[in-house]
């Protein structure tokens, strides 16, 4: 059961900002969702679980190094930087 | 005292390897601009698709293996989803309910006798970047990142919390980087090689997490804080409660991080990007190079070299001590190599803050084969190392330069110190004629001063003898002890 609580958890979680009318409304949309997964209970219960749509085991490359890009092309879509560094917030 | 639990969760970086976990970028950034080492993939640009390093799979069953681990038959990728700003993607490629292995164990080596603390789980994940923080960390107004270290391949190892002492906790930790040095997998020398996870409770209480350690000594330090934290809120009645912590190492506490975060909100999946891995399969091949292991090559300097079990303990402590102990043991005899590897060479080395690289076998070996020739003093050829690391050279030229203080004095110089040593003291020079030991070790050390430590002790101690015995036979009345 998701509620007004809920929301309001999952809304931190993404780092989104949710207005009260939305924290009201959201509820009821996400449980309505929730329901329909209810379906998957009609399956047997001996299937086993899907790990991977493709099919395919494997897939490597070998350990060598390559180019890189440059620090400027790098921090070339930062919004904020200071002295070669990405510019984030505080932490905490 | 309430028994202490402690079970750790170690991030070791596979840092031999030459390229990071999902993209090709270089992993020797260490000495580098920040920033300088990122591409698409590290720095989760939209669009970028990962592809995993299959040495850095291979190094992982290896370093399973070697800590007695089961191997699982497969093994896959998940998102663990959270915000951070060393973090690119919103989430950490890592492992989750299909690890690269699980159930091993570490075998400590205590006062008390052995200690076997279990490895409940190992899995891969990629390392995200570093966060500089300007200021202390609850104090800074920003923090400043380097992606350099983002997408490096980490391994994690999580242990049962068999761990009961903060000594413990570092000693596992030796045992642990001395494993994966030996399996060349990792390089403890480079800055943030290791990070450490602490959980720790008293007995009944409560666990903390203390996140994110970054040093040995921090480990110790943080676990021996949060006891006596955690301790001091029992005795005044105050519940302990289960959370997260940050160790500052500057000032040496644990700080509550208050964050709202837990285990289900990571919001785990099957990582789409990459697909599932055999590793059963690559067991055996990985198997015929595991190299000879620290415990297996302690017991076999015991047996093979007949020395003792002291020295073997400390001479496989590093790979480079143990294989530089073999080469100098091949050349002169093993116990005497042994002992000025394990006990002189490695104290100068220690004091000195360097390592066993700084010295040279071949110098050792010359070093320890003109002692048994007995032209040099035991002191003397201290000093020959002592001055080869301190301002180099080789053992003959330094011996032949300084050949005054090092080369043996005569035995007549010998006896006249000796003869002088008695004279002046004696009422210990009786006390040895009765045989009491302390005075024979007294008159050594009188003679050790006078002659600085160059005459060879058993010379000293035939001079005495021959002393006493003339003594004796002028006072045929005193007593005799055989
Ligand atoms: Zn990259």
């Amino acid at each position: 059961m998701i509620t007004k609580k809920t929301v309001d958890h999952l809304g931190w979680l993404a780092r989104i900002k949710l207005t009260e009318e939305e924290k009201e409304k959201f509820p009821d949309q996400l449980n309505s969702i929730l329901d329909y997964f209810e379906k998957l209970d009609e399956v047997e219960a001996d299937v086993s679980p899907t790990h991977h749509v493709l099919g395919l085991t494997n897939v490597f490359r070998d350990d060598v190094a390559g180019q890189s890009i440059s620090q400027e092309d790098a921090l070339g879509n930062a919004p904020r930087k200071e002295r070669g560094y990405f510019k984030g917030p505080r932490i905490i | 005292m309430k028994e202490v639990i402690i079970g750790l969760e170690v991030h070791v970086q596979l840092n031999k390897l030459r390229s990071k976990l999902f993209c090709s970028c270089s992993t020797q950034y260490h000495d580098s601009e920040p920033d300088t080492h990122t591409c698409p993939v590290c720095l989760g640009l939209p669009g970028a698709l990962p592809v995993t390093n299959g040495k850095a799979v291979d190094n992982a069953i290896k370093v399973a293996l070697a800590l007695n681990c089961n191997i699982e038959e497969w093994t896959m990728f998940y998102r663990k989803n959270y915000y951070y700003p060393d973090l690119v993607k919103g989430f950490q490629i890592s492992q989750y309910d299909y690890p690269i292995a699980t159930n091993g164990s570490i075998s400590l080596d205590m006062e008390g006798g052995e200690r076997i603390i279990r490895i409940k789980r190992v899995h891969m994940e990629e390392d995200p970047g570093k966060l500089v923080h300007v200021g202390t960390i609850d104090k800074s107004r920003y923090s400043l990142i380097d992606y350099n270290r983002s997408g490096m391949a980490l391994l994690e190892v999580v242990t049962e919390p068999d761990l009961r002492t903060p000594k413990e906790a570092r000693l596992f930790l030796n045992k642990l980087k001395n494993i994966l040095e030996y399996l060349d997998v990792f390089d403890s020398s480079l800055e943030g090689s290791l990070r450490v996870d602490a959980n720790i409770s008293l007995a009944g209480g409560a666990r903390a997490e203390i996140k994110n350690i970054s040093s040995y000594k921090g480990v110790e330090k943080a676990l021996l804080f949060e006891i006596v934290r955690q301790n001091n809120l029992v005795r005044r009645g105050v519940k302990v409660v289960q959370e997260t912590r940050h160790f500052d190492e500057v000032r040496g506490i644990t700080i509550s991080l208050r964050t709202k975060e837990g285990e289900e909100d990571y919001r785990y999946f099957p990582e789409p990007d990459l697909v599932p891995i055999t590793i059963a399969d690559r067991v055996d091949d990985i198997k015929k190079t595991l190299p000879e292991l620290p415990d297996a090559k302690r017991q076999r300097f015991v047996l093979q070299y007949g020395i003792s079990d002291n020295h073997a303990k400390v001479l496989i402590s590093e790979l480079g001590l143990a294989n530089f102990f073999e080469t100098v043991a091949t050349e002169v005899d093993a116990n005497l190599s042994a002992t000025w590897v394990a006990d002189i060479l490695k104290g100068e080395l220690n004091y000195r803050d360097l390592d066993i690289s700084a010295f040279s076998p071949n110098h050792m070996v010359q070093i320890l084969q003109v002692l048994k020739k007995d032209t040099i003093t035991e002191n003397g050829a201290v000093q020959v190392i002592r001055t080869i690391l301190d301002e180099g050279g080789t053992p003959s030229e330094i011996v032949k330069i300084k050949s005054k203080d090092l080369l043996k004095m005569d035995v007549d110089a010998s006896e006249n110190i000796t003869l002088r040593v008695i004279e002046e003291n004696p009422g210990a020079f009786q006390d040895f004629c009765k045989g009491k030991n302390e005075a024979m070790h007294f008159l050594m050390g009188q003679v050790m001063k006078e002659t600085h430590g160059t005459v060879n002790r058993s010379t000293v101690i035939e001079l005495l003898n021959k002393s006493k015995k003339e003594k004796l036979q002028n006072a045929p009345d005193n007593h005799r002890e055989a």
